[in-house]
């Protein structure tokens, strides 16, 4: 009976102390992002979270046309190349449709067997481009830089649902709120935000059919943040279960095979 | 407990290689035949999973030197490059990431097992204290290593706690600039700190076999906290009840681990760091990882920047003479019912000063009118508290307590708690 009691009281014990450690962690974890007393954000459905979450390609693809036709005219996305369009896991255009892509642009190379600097079409190794040399170039156009956006959704405390809702999040300024310039924005620390409202309804065509209201474009560009900042998520996840299933049955096996070596000791 | 070699060497050739280089019979002494304990609990299996982790950090720590580029023009970029480009590229930097902080949980949870058995008392000062050493190399190495990916936390981090050398009187200045190699954290900075991250590991490893090898000297402590009287009925050879228990706990351990890896990869991150380093813009909030929020605590809670650096230092530095602080003849807090309680509140409070180092200085936490009890209040109370369990609570406890009577024998404490099931 008193072995019982010690048994439990002993599991009760590591029970408590791995969920103070579970509580702990998650508070030493939670950042200090709350200190700005922001309004919440809003939640989308987002179809790469969880254990088994992929990419929507569709999405991918429409986030795609939004981001080329609209957000690209201000930031760059200098980690993400044209040929990341056509890898697994990814939007997965065709090897001539990424060709197309690239050459839409002009390429600065060079030098040559001459010395010379010269100009060449786009080609799927390239990265995507820049609409200002530096970040200095893009303050001054725009009065302030734009961010480049390959790593926007890790960069962000709960990223995907923090563009989302900043992409969303405009409205008119509140009584008494002094604008000094820009825009106001229920989600931007501080509410002003430089950059003015991008998305308006029916701003891109989508060839899909799916109707293009700025709440579905603002949901399809942070899906495809989403995919440049992560683009080996899809990999991760499945490649993780598998591990998961691996580390399980390896721990039954050794805990049996423990239970096996120890049981001529009591 | 220093053993008698039992190897004796199976064939000629084992014979002829046991005559000039005896490594068959070290390991055979250390790993096979070594006598354990037979009542070692679940958290002796941490020392096992602490040599996992650095054997882990330093074989993908190899594989990402090979691919980043330490200047501060390239880092950020080249961390980005073996994200995407480099082939699993994305799992060895988040295994390596992640591996940090499953050390640093590990690391903790094995001193918290130490505290709690009184495994530093006597004969196993030197052991605790290699201990204490590998801990502060292990906080060096993070830090440095934190600083490479060149992210706006890694940038202000190193910022932060290079400054701190700067209050030091007389030299501070100059010792800061030395340490820079520049006037401000730059290029020369990024550069020697890859080059310490790269060389601190493999100290740790040294001082590992150093904590190893008085391990072996003294033997393992034990859950019951005696000495081992009868090797025969007291412990169990290593090799197999403590490799297989070892097993056991690490492939739990490395559940853990593989959900962070796969399923949360920055959940213990800073989301700033995804954001290049930029000396102009300061982030809103500069914190360290997790690990180090404790100390960041005890650090901020104290107004002279001076005064801040000494306590900070001290706290881990006091580490190293808690056994001769601790008055207790009798090591396991299972004996002690005094001490146990407090090894709890000691706990909670390290816990607390590590919310602390995470909060905003100034957070409110209980209003009282105009202002209240903030997160500064609260770091200055745990603060306080943390020293006055060493320097009061350690020394006074063992004088006043009344420990419980301690088993005969390790073999009896088994018995006591397994008994005969057949």
């Amino acid at each position: 009976m008193k072995t019982k009691m010690n048994d439990i009281s002993r599991k009760a014990r590591i029970a408590a102390l791995a969920a103070v450690a579970a509580i702990g962690l998650s508070f030493l974890a939670a950042p200090v992002e709350a200190a700005g007393g922001e309004v919440e954000l809003k939640h989308a459905d987002w179809s790469f979270d969880g254990v088994f979450g992929v990419y929507d390609r569709d999405a991918l693809r429409r986030g795609y046309k939004v981001y080329k036709e609209v957000c690209a005219v201000c930031h760059s996305m200098e980690y993400v190349r044209f040929r990341n369009l056509m890898e697994p896991g990814g939007p997965e255009f065709t090897e001539g449709q990424v060709k197309a892509l690239a050459a839409e642009i002009t390429v600065m190379d060079g030098p040559d067997s001459s010395g010379e600097m010269y100009e060449r079409p786009g080609e799927p190794k390239d990265a995507f481009p820049s609409p200002y040399p530096n970040p200095e170039a893009s303050a001054a156009a725009l009065g302030a830089a734009a961010p480049d956006l390959s790593l926007m959704t890790k960069a962000r405390p709960d990223g995907p649902n923090y563009i989302y809702s900043l992409l969303t999040g405009y409205v008119d300024a509140p009584e008494g709120f002094d604008l000094a310039a820009g825009s106001y924005n229920l989600y931007f620390p501080g509410h002003q935000i430089a950059m003015p409202p991008p998305l308006s309804d029916g701003q891109v065509d989508y060839e899909d059919g799916t109707p293009n209201t700025v709440d579905q474009m603002a949901k399809d560009v942070t899906h495809f943040l989403m995919w440049t900042a992560e683009p080996r998520l899809e990999q991760r996840h499945r490649i993780g279960f598998q591990v998961m299933i691996y580390l399980v049955l390896l721990s039954g096996f050794l805990w049996f095979a423990m239970r096996k070596v120890w049981s001529d000791q009591h | 407990m220093s053993h008698q070699s039992t190897y004796t060497p199976g064939n000629g050739f084992s014979r002829w290689m046991d005559e000039r280089l005896p490594v068959m019979r070290l390991v055979n002494d250390s790993f096979v035949d070594y006598p354990v304990p037979k009542n070692l609990n679940y958290w002796w299996t941490f020392g096992a999973i602490l040599s996992f982790c650095l054997a882990v950090q330093i074989v993908t720590g190899v594989v990402l030197a090979m691919h980043y580029i330490p200047t501060t023009e390239l880092a950020f970029a080249s961390v980005e490059h073996i994200m995407r480009d480099v082939n699993f590229g994305w799992l060895i930097r988040y295994v390596h990431s992640n591996g940090a902080s499953m050390f640093f949980i590990a690391v903790y949870i094995h001193m918290f097992r130490g505290l709690y058995y009184g495994s530093y008392k006597a004969p196993r000062e030197v052991l605790w204290i290699l201990g204490v050493l590998i801990y502060l190399l292990m906080m060096a190495t993070a830090f440095f290593g934190y600083v490479l990916p060149w992210g706006q936390m890694s940038f202000w981090g190193a910022t932060v706690i290079t400054n701190l050398f700067g209050a030091i009187p007389l030299v501070g200045e100059a010792l800061r600039t030395w340490l820079w190699g520049d006037f401000a954290v730059g290029d020369p900075t990024l550069n020697r700190f890859f080059s310490l991250h790269y060389l601190f590991p493999f100290l740790i490893a040294g001082v590992v076999i150093l904590h190893i090898w008085a391990l072996h000297v003294t033997g393992q402590g034990n859950p019951a906290g005696i000495e081992v009287k009868d090797p025969k009925k007291d412990t169990v050879a290593f090799t197999p009840y403590a490799t297989m228990k070892d097993a056991f706990g690490l492939a739990i351990f490395t559940i853990l681990f593989a959900y962070f890896v796969f399923y949360n990869p920055n959940g213990l991150g800073e989301p700033d760091n995804y954001i290049v380093a930029n000396p102009l813009a300061t982030p809103a909030h500069i914190v360290p990882e997790w690990y180090l929020l404790p100390f960041y605590a005890i650090l901020r809670a104290v107004p002279d920047k001076l005064g801040g650096v000494v306590l900070m230092f001290g706290a881990i530095a006091i580490l190293f003479v808690l056994p001769w602080l601790d008055t207790s003849k009798v090591r396991s807090a299972r004996f002690r019912p005094l001490y146990r309680q407090f090894f709890w509140i000691f706990v909670a409070v390290s816990i607390g000063l590590g919310y602390c180092g995470g909060q905003s200085p100034d957070k409110i936490l209980i209003p009282v009118g105009e202002g209240g009890f903030d997160v500064t209040d609260l770091s200055r109370i745990l603060t306080t508290y943390y020293f006055l369990h060493f320097l009061v609570l350690f020394p006074v406890l063992g004088l006043i307590e009344k420990p419980k009577p301690l088993p005969e024998s390790i073999a009896a404490s088994v018995l006591e708690s397994h008994p005969a099931k057949s």
